[in-house]
């Protein structure tokens, strides 16, 4: 029998945080190493994953399947294609980062570390989960911690009234999209939940023009579609460091890939019918979010409403349904994952010292956090999509994809680039350069060595993937193929 | 050497960066090490562009040599495809010559300088970039890549106004781009390649049908204009110059070098290598708009500079005025393609681009130096330095009278060229253009009047203010460019037969 690599990756946190809850809260050092090593050894598995994944046979690979309510057609059923797999990869990245940053937290990280792999053990598995109903359970495993997560450790002025925002819209769109999944369940009268062999149900187009809106639409709101984006700046803002890292570094990926997953996949007639308006709604998102995070003067409101700017250029390359644009937007979940990731490790490491995230109050933060400036220039330059980077990489197909569809939607998305360009250019030189305040002077001390580790393999991702698009890109391109393979066929 | 002469120009291209990223790491507080190890490394790609220059077939420099070609972005079909023809050698020379002589002149530089450095190696690797893609996309990724470093030389090392001057230049670039982006991108959704090459084929061939819903004629003419306004903007060509005088007058003095030198360059090659080839039809259409606009430049620049009393600020809009010319040069090759006065103009233009290049890097140097010692740029408030610093004063008259185009100089043979091969095709714009080139001699006495004749500004005579000489690491910056100057205003064919050679074969 084969190493069964991903049910070890799911579980593994989950069995970690139980360790760690059953550690003495007082030995914090250890509890601390605990959660080090546990994130490492996800990163490690994740990295093998994605090392090993075969692109020439593309598919599913690496699948496991154990019932687990055979009456009910629910097996625990787990594969990685070309499209997950740099998300596990990315869950693993933002995980190890999420740990080394949230190093210095003192307020229970007993409970902070437990909650935190609880959450990337939802994350991994909805991202592995070929069962509908497993994917469910995966989904709100990895909602509910979170809402824990930033009523407790969160910023103290807006994290009530964050937490319950964001968990009442999450579970309001997952419910809508429940209700689809029940549905397809039902008509599909094959009596299970595996996708797929929901793939091949053949659903009437009328019953996929139906359902279509209310699943895409119920994940894509964890993925920040507009008019459903509200809850994910404040989110954003409230959550504590490593708990934004994951919320908009990954978190918000399970909403896209989940709409794809279980949307376009298993509904693509309805996709069809429906592209269009999606197309339409990720065009506001695109363009009104840069417009929005340009009069920001919060760094972390700034970076939440270019979340939402960025996904969706997500939703705009699904909706275009060809190669490229779906291509990119898998690319682009990536991307844009790290790029929020370093993005809010940055600014917490500001925050963390400055006390302050009000941009016009800073000032001068290069000299005394080089690392940080260089970082947060580096994400900046992600954002704005810079060639070089990986933000160039997966946004030019993307746009691409869309002059298939409708021209002038890229020609009107493409505003969005200077605007960015804008409000990065100008958030990089009001925080880390100019006049430091004086109250700072003395205060701002330099970051410890393992906050460098998580800067630097952050950075370096994305520089990596902007110079050598090989390393990825063709991986998620075979995964797109298959789905494009499923739009022809039905 | 096998490898050398199979890799040169990836190796030209790229030994700037892997340079950028070890001076990062070297230790900091030595400024010094940082600044030879800068300035050694950027004399390498130069080294290696004079075997590249030895090693190239002049006879056929209309073809690409050199060419390498990797696997970049499979998915989208784009390569990393690089190769040189007499044109873009000519550039690549003087981009690599301007850089280590910009180095040399950035030795007075003393804060952050390792990061300044470092920006400018990568800055000389975007710039030899653009001149080197044969893709169209790698063109874009270099052309972009470019922008960050001076973004940055600018914002952190500019004078007073450094901030308003860096965004405007930031926004302008990067907002003039996006249509060229789109553009790109429909054409690489059109024909499934980005290869210029192939690109070129398909598209000068679609002549009827409609594409993305719209009738193909009409799709070129708005592609067309986007293509000239992202260019336009870096060269640039009025109405679009306004971010350049900022952002001159603000850089520091090899950031002005280097954006004067190459940077504007790039725009113009943009118009050369892409804009002509791939909308022949089009060219020739608007090629009356385009020498409106050009002598538009020339005429305002020459007026523009004329009224500045800030000496960086004269010298920014003197480069609107030679870069006017380059453009009625090109308008002029585009009306009326294969004949001998297009070929005539397009020598000439791309020889001012080279020209230009030297002379304006040397004016911005020479205001640097004396900026150094004044700390003003006013020109008020020099006056009568000549006989206190008379071989800064010969130099500067030396590099005045190349960019105003007196006769034996290199100004005054591509001038002539232009004006010679223009004036078949549109004789009303070269003579319009012709009133620009009188004020530029205006303006250009009134820099030199000002700055080292008439009354003696005492204040720079005694004292603390006692203005010194030229140094000799100054020299070794403008000798280069002087003798260069020189050899071109007196035998410019070494350089001219290779560009003749390309301008005949493609144009």
């Amino acid at each position: 029998m084969t190493f069964p690599i991903l049910s070890v990756i799911i579980f593994s946190p989950i069995v970690a945080a139980l360790i760690i809850l059953m550690m003495p809260a007082e030995r914090k050092t250890e509890i601390r190493v605990m959660a080090l090593m546990t994130a490492v050894f996800a990163l490690l598995l994740s990295l093998w994953v994605y090392l090993t994944y075969d692109q020439s046979l593309a598919g599913y690979q690496f699948i496991e399947k154990y019932d687990w309510m055979p009456a009910f057609g629910i097996s625990l059923h787990l594969g990685v294609d070309g499209i997950s797999t740099p998300l596990v990869l990315l869950t693993g990245v933002v995980m190890f980062t999420g740990v080394i940053i949230s190093w210095g937290i003192e307020d229970r990280p007993r409970e902070f570390f437990a909650f935190l792999f609880l959450l990337a053990s939802g994350v991994f598995g909805v991202f592995v989960a070929l069962d509908l109903f497993m994917l469910f359970f995966f989904y709100e495993i990895a909602v509910f911690p979170m809402y824990l997560l930033i009523a407790i450790w969160g910023w103290v002025k807006t994290r009530e009234y964050a937490a319950m925002k964001l968990t009442l819209y999450l579970f309001i769109g997952s419910v809508v999209a429940l209700l689809g999944a029940l549905a397809m369940y039902f008509q599909s009268g094959m009596g299970t939940f595996d996708m797929l062999m929901l793939e091949t149900a053949n659903f009437s187009p009328e019953f996929q023009k139906i359902w279509f809106l209310p699943v895409f639409l119920g994940f894509a709101v964890l993925g920040g579609i507009w008019p459903f984006h509200n809850w994910s700046p404040d989110g954003h803002v409230a959550a504590p460091t490593a708990v934004s890292m994951f919320h908009a570094g990954v978190l918000m990926k399970l909403g896209a890939f989940a709409a794809l997953r279980v949307g376009i996949m298993l509904l693509p007639e309805g996709a069809k019918f429906w592209a269009p308006l999606i197309l339409m709604l990720a065009l506001v998102n695109v363009v009104y979010g840069a417009f929005i995070a340009m009069i920001q003067t919060d760094l972390k409101y700034m970076i939440g409403f270019s979340s939402v700017s960025h996904m969706g250029l997500v939703m705009l390359g699904f909706a275009t349904l060809t190669e490229q644009g779906m291509t990119g937007a898998g690319v682009q979940m990536f991307s844009h994952g790290v790029m929020t990731a370093l993005f809010f490790a940055a600014t917490g490491m500001v925050y963390d010292r400055a006390h302050t995230r009000k941009i016009p109050e800073l000032g001068g933060m290069i000299k005394p956090l080089p690392w940080v400036g260089f970082a947060f220039i580096i994400g900046g330059l992600v954002s704005m999509g810079m060639p070089g980077f990986s933000g160039f990489v997966a946004e030019f197909p993307i746009f691409m994809g869309v002059w298939q569809v409708k021209p002038w939607v890229a020609i009107l998305a493409v505003i969005s680039i200077v605007i960015t360009a804008a409000y990065i250019m100008l958030a990089i030189r009001r925080t880390f350069f100019g006049e430091m305040p004086k109250e700072f002077e003395g205060h701002i001390t330099p970051i410890k060595a393992i906050d460098k580790v998580a800067l630097v393999l952050l950075s370096g991702l994305m520089i990596g993937l902007g110079i050598f698009p090989g390393i990825m890109v063709p991986m998620v391109q075979s995964g797109i193929q298959n789905v494009l393979r499923i739009l022809g066929g039905a | 050497m096998d490898f050398l002469y199979n890799h040169l120009l990836s190796i030209i291209l790229f030994f700037p960066a892997v340079a950028a990223i070890l001076v990062v790491f070297l230790p900091n507080g030595e400024d010094k090490l940082a600044r030879w190890v800068a300035f050694i490394a950027s004399l390498v790609p130069f080294a290696l562009t004079l075997v590249l220059w030895a090693n190239f077939d002049a006879t056929n420099a209309g073809t690409f040599q050199f060419e390498e070609t990797y696997v970049w972005y499979s998915t989208i079909n784009s390569n990393f495809h690089i190769g040189v023809d007499g044109i873009s050698l000519s550039m690549v020379l003087l981009t690599t010559l301007l850089t280590p002589l910009a180095i040399l002149a950035s030795f007075n530089i003393k804060e952050k300088v390792k990061a300044y450095m470092m920006l400018f190696l990568f800055l000389e690797m975007g710039m030899l970039g653009v001149f080197l893609s044969m893709d169209l996309l790698i063109f874009f990724v270099f052309w972009e890549i470019g922008l960050v470093p001076m973004y940055f030389l600018i914002n952190q090392w500019g004078s007073e106004n450094r901030n308003y001057a860096s965004l405007k230049f930031m926004i302008y670039t990067v907002g003039g781009s996006l249509g060229l982006l789109l553009a790109i991108q429909l054409l690489g959704v059109l024909f499934g390649t980005y290869d210029i090459a192939a690109i070129t084929e398909g598209w000068t061939a679609l002549n009827s049908g409609m594409v993305m819903g719209m009738p193909v004629a009409t799709v070129k003419i708005v592609a067309f204009w986007a293509f000239v306004v992202a260019f336009a903007i870096k060269v640039p060509v009025w109405p679009f110059h306004t971010w350049l005088p900022d952002a001159h007058t603000e850089a520091p003095v090899a950031g002005s070098m280097i954006l004067a030198g190459v940077l504007l360059k790039l725009g113009a090659y943009g118009f050369i290598r892409l804009v002509l080839p791939l909308y022949p039809a089009e060219s020739a259409q608007f090629a009356g708009w385009l020498a409106f606009l050009a002598v538009m430049a020339i005429v305002f620049g020459a007026f523009g500079a004329y009224g500045q009393w800030d000496f960086k600020r004269l010298v920014a809009y003197s480069s609107v005025n030679h870069m006017g010319f380059v453009l009625l040069g090109i308008a002029a090759a585009a009306k009326a393609p294969g004949t001998a006065s297009a070929h005539i103009a397009m020598n000439g233009a791309i020889l001012q681009m080279f020209n230009h290049g030297i002379s304006a890097a040397a004016m911005f140097f020479l205001v640097g130096v004396i900026y150094e010692r004044t700390h003003t740029r006013d020109l008020k408030k020099y006056g009568g330095l000549f006989p206190l610093i008379p071989v800064f004063g010969g130099i500067l008259i030396f590099a005045s009278m190349s960019s105003l185009g007196l006769p034996g100089l290199n100004g005054f043979v591509s001038e002539f060229l232009v004006v010679r091969g223009a004036w078949a095709e549109m004789a009303g714009f070269t003579a319009a253009g012709m009133i620009g080139l009188l004020f530029t001699g205006a303006y250009i006495l009134k820099g030199i009047k000002n700055v080292l004749h008439g009354p003696l500004n005492e204040e720079w005579a005694h004292g603390d203010h006692k203005i010194s000489d030229i140094n000799l690491r100054e020299v070794l910056v403008m000798l280069p460019l002087m003798a260069l100057m020189l050899s071109l205003g007196i035998a410019p064919a070494w350089l001219l037969g290779v560009i003749n050679n390309a301008v005949t074969a493609l144009f």
